[in-house]
This record gives structure tokens, sequence and C-alpha cells, in this order.
């Protein structure tokens, strides 16, 4: 998979775990202050992720993740 | 009210300030809304079924996308009839030090526990939900309410099965009575027509065979399973007045009693029962035969139903006022149950008529009661008695008087 095509299923699982829209999910928006994502959201779309790129994810992992752009990095590097 | 009893008991208890009902607000399946909701209490009861869900409500009218997925329906259901009773209640200034939120359910978030029992099962326990906890305690209603108003005064959950919904009403009552609050929601809330609700319901031989609630008929054979949430808005009575809010009716008196008996069956002779009526009206100050109807628990079960029937004939006397239950068209909502019964008493204080038990047709020659059946019955206002009993041998009554 590309890393387009990575981002695009990335964003996918944002748009319905955290229920914004597409274009909200840019690589620099922020989970708490763009997304209104506070870290149970973070978990719950951490859970979608792992389930639909079949990875996993250790919750000492998303410490500091706060970045789109951080969460994809971290799940396409286990790809 | 009282705030304290004497030493031989509420004779010459300390009085509390008066306690004014200056909102409502209901979702219920006989209606949305008050003129809805009447109307579905006067009209024809329902086709049977074992269910009567909610049907047109809709959460997007209350909240935002995400909460919609991440607050489990009983307490979207609190929250939209605690909405609907502020708007009904109009402007009011409250210091939010002195505003609390009692509300009443039976189990909370039931829909919620079953479905993530079914991704623990399933999927492994890695993937059950961060929100499984939020959305599954039976406290989140009362907690959703407060956060949207930014009330910070009591928030508390009464847990008392179906005597919740009155309970919690009486003890909202009380913290207005006592001036602790100045304004108090006092509700209920309850969703639970869900597969595991259903089935331990069934199991147990509480619900109704037929599909029929049919409360104190000769034929009633278990209750039909109901949902909803009932709010009332009380407001300390100068304070209502001081804003020029329309008072509905007084909060006059609650009692809360437990029957030490049964954790299904409710005491024998309907002792347990007899003393929480005895207690409310004490509180209120009124006498037994000042009582212008009761609106029953009368759940539709052959067990309930005998019971209230001689709790009320030792009370009242036979044939005592006219009894009404609403849960003939509602069934029983649990935990909601008490507080949309309570709205029903008041409306009918305000609306002069007393809406008939659907689904009695045929006297049980073991229950000397006046029914109310048929159709509404016209009354002068008077005070009005609304019972409820609750699994674990929960006793509470409430009265509401014409202001």
């Amino acid at each position: 998979m590309d890393e387009t095509a990575a981002f695009e299923k990335f964003k996918e699982c944002a748009v319905e775990v955290l229920q914004v829209r597409p274009d909200q999910v840019t690589r620099e928006a922020r989970f708490a202050e763009d997304l209104d994502a506070d870290s149970l959201d973070l978990v719950e779309l951490v859970m979608a992720l792992e389930e639909s790129f079949d990875v996993t994810v250790d919750e000492t992992e998303l410490e500091g993740v706060e970045t789109i752009e951080q969460a994809f990095n971290l799940i396409s590097a286990k790809l | 009210m009282l705030l304290g009893w004497g030493p031989a008991g509420p004779e010459g208890g300390q009085a509390g300030l008066r306690v004014a009902i200056t909102g409502l607000g209901v979702v219920s399946n006989a209606g949305i809304g008050l003129d809805a909701f009447w109307e579905g209490l006067c009209g024809p009861a329902p086709e049977p079924g074992p269910a009567r869900p909610v049907t047109g409500f809709d959460p997007s009218m209350w909240f935002g996308p995400k909460d919609v997925r991440h607050i489990d329906r009983s307490a979207q259901l609190a929250v939209a009839a605690a909405e609907m009773a502020l708007a009904d209640a109009g402007p009011i200034e409250v210091d939010p030090e002195r505003a609390g939120v009692i509300m009443g359910t039976g189990v909370g978030g039931l829909a919620t526990l079953e479905v993530q029992v079914g991704v623990l099962l399933s999927r492994g326990a890695g993937r059950v939900s961060p929100f499984l906890v939020p959305m599954m305690i039976a406290n989140r209603g009362a907690a959703a309410i407060s956060m949207r108003l930014g009330w910070r005064g009591p928030c508390e959950t009464t847990v008392t099965a179906c005597a919740a919904g009155t309970q919690a009403i009486g003890n909202a009552a009380r913290l207005v009575a006592s001036g602790r609050c100045q304004v108090a929601i006092g509700g209920g809330a309850e969703a639970a027509i869900t597969p595991i609700g259903m089935a331990g319901f069934t199991n147990m031989t509480a619900l109704s065979v037929s599909g029929i609630s049919r409360p104190f008929d000769r034929d009633r054979d278990g209750f039909v399973m109901g949902e909803g949430a009932g709010i009332l808005v009380l407001e300390e009575w100068g304070h209502a007045v001081a804003r020029g809010a329309r008072i509905y009716a007084e909060l006059a008196g609650a009692a809360s009693t437990a029957d030490a008996h049964h954790i299904t069956a409710p005491s024998p002779g309907g002792i347990g029962a007899a003393a929480c009526m005895e207690l409310a009206l004490a509180d209120a100050g009124i006498a037994a035969s000042a009582v212008g109807h009761i609106n029953a628990h009368g759940t539709s079960t052959p067990l309930n139903d005998i019971a209230e029937a001689e709790a009320i004939a030792k009370v009242f006397g036979s044939p005592g006022p006219p009894v009404t239950s609403i849960k003939g068209i509602t069934g029983h909502s649990l935990g909601a149950a008490g507080a949309i019964e309570a709205l029903a008493a008041v409306l009918s204080i305000v609306r002069r008529s007393i809406p008939p038990t659907a689904g009695f047709v045929t006297p049980d020659p073991r229950i000397a009661l006046d029914i109310v059946a048929g159709a509404p019955r016209a009354c002068t206002p008077g005070p009005v008695i609304s019972n409820s009993f609750g699994f674990g041998g929960h006793n509470g009554s409430l009265v509401v008087a014409p202001s």
C-alpha cells in the first residue's frame, strides 16, 4: 500500500470515529485543538486503525501523540 | 414538605421551604412533549406486544454526532427531557452552586454494556470501547445534565429499581425545601428494552405473556416493558414567584420506605407501601380524606396490583379516592416510571382530568378500588399521591398539590 492510499484509509477511520469532516483530517491537525478529540477518542481511533491496518499499537506508543501526522507515522511504520 | 421530624415522628416536624413545580419535560412512548404525552395517555392502548419503545426520538436534535455515539440512549432521553423541562420553565437565573440534579434510573446504560460484552466475547478485551464505562454508569444522565447546564450543586443518582424516579424527585425536592438549592431537577430515565433486559424480565416471569398491560384487571398477567424519561423542575416558591414563573403545582410531600421482606415480592398486605403513603401524607400535612386521586404504581403484575390495592384500602378505606395507572398505556419504564407518572399527576391537576387506566376491563373481585377506566374522568383539582415500588422492596410516594 502506498502512502497516499494508506493516508486515505487512515482518514476514513478518523472521520468515522471522530465524527469530523474529511477536509479536517490534515496531517497538521491537532487532536485536541482542531478535532475536539480527547484521550478516549484517541484510544478508540487507534483501535479502529489496528483493525483496519491489521497492526498492533501498544498503549505506551500513544504517549506524546498530538497530531494526525504523528498518529499516521506510528501506523505507517508498522506496515 | 418536612425537613426534620419530631421525637415521636413527622408530627410536629420542622416545615421546609415550599417547593414549586415550574417546568415539565417528558420523552415517553405515549408521546414526546406535554401535549402529545397527555393525548397518548387519554388515547387507545397500543397493540399487544412485549415492549413499547419510544418512537420518533431523534438524538441529533439534542446532541452532536460524536455525543450521539458516546452517550447511551438512557442518558440521551434524560438530557432531552431535561432540556424540554427547562425550556418549559422559562428563563431561570440561578446561582450555579445552588442548582442541583437528582435523577433516578434502574440500570443506566444497559444497551452499551450488552454491546460491549458482545465485543469482548467475539473480538477480545482489546476491542472493548474506551467509552464503555462513561456510557454505562447509572449516573451518566444526571452528570450529562449538570455538565450541560453548568449546575454545580448536588448531582446524584438514585438507583432503586422501579421506585427510582419517584424517590429521585423526592430527594430533589428536599434539596429545595432545605434551602440548599434554589432550583433542582428531579426525574428519571430508563432505556432497557434490549435483548438481555427482555430476557431477564421474561425469565423471572415478570413480563406479560399476552403482551397486554392491564393494571388492576382480573386477567392481568405481568407488565409490558417501557422506556423513557420524565423531568420536573423544582423551584423554591419565593424564587419562582420573584421571576414570575408559572407554577403548575406544589411538590407538597414525599416519603421513602423499605419492605425489608423479599427481593421481588411486595410485603404481605402491602404494609410497606401503606407506610410509605401515610408518611408522604404526613410530610405534606394533609389527611388521607383530602386526596383527590391516586396515580398508582399499578404495573399489571398479579402481585404488585393486589398488594398496592390492599395498601390503598388500608390508608384510604374502600373504595377510597379514584385510582389510575398510566402503565396501561406506557407499560413499565422502570426507573423512569415514577417520574413520568409524577408528571402525569401534575398535568391531571392542571387539566382537571384523570387519565384512564387503559387495558382495565374486568374488575378483580379481590380489588375494591374505584379504578378510572374507559375514558378520562373530570375532577376538581386536589392533592394527588403518586406511588412507585421497586425490586429490593423500595417504596416511594409523592404528594402533588394544586398551587
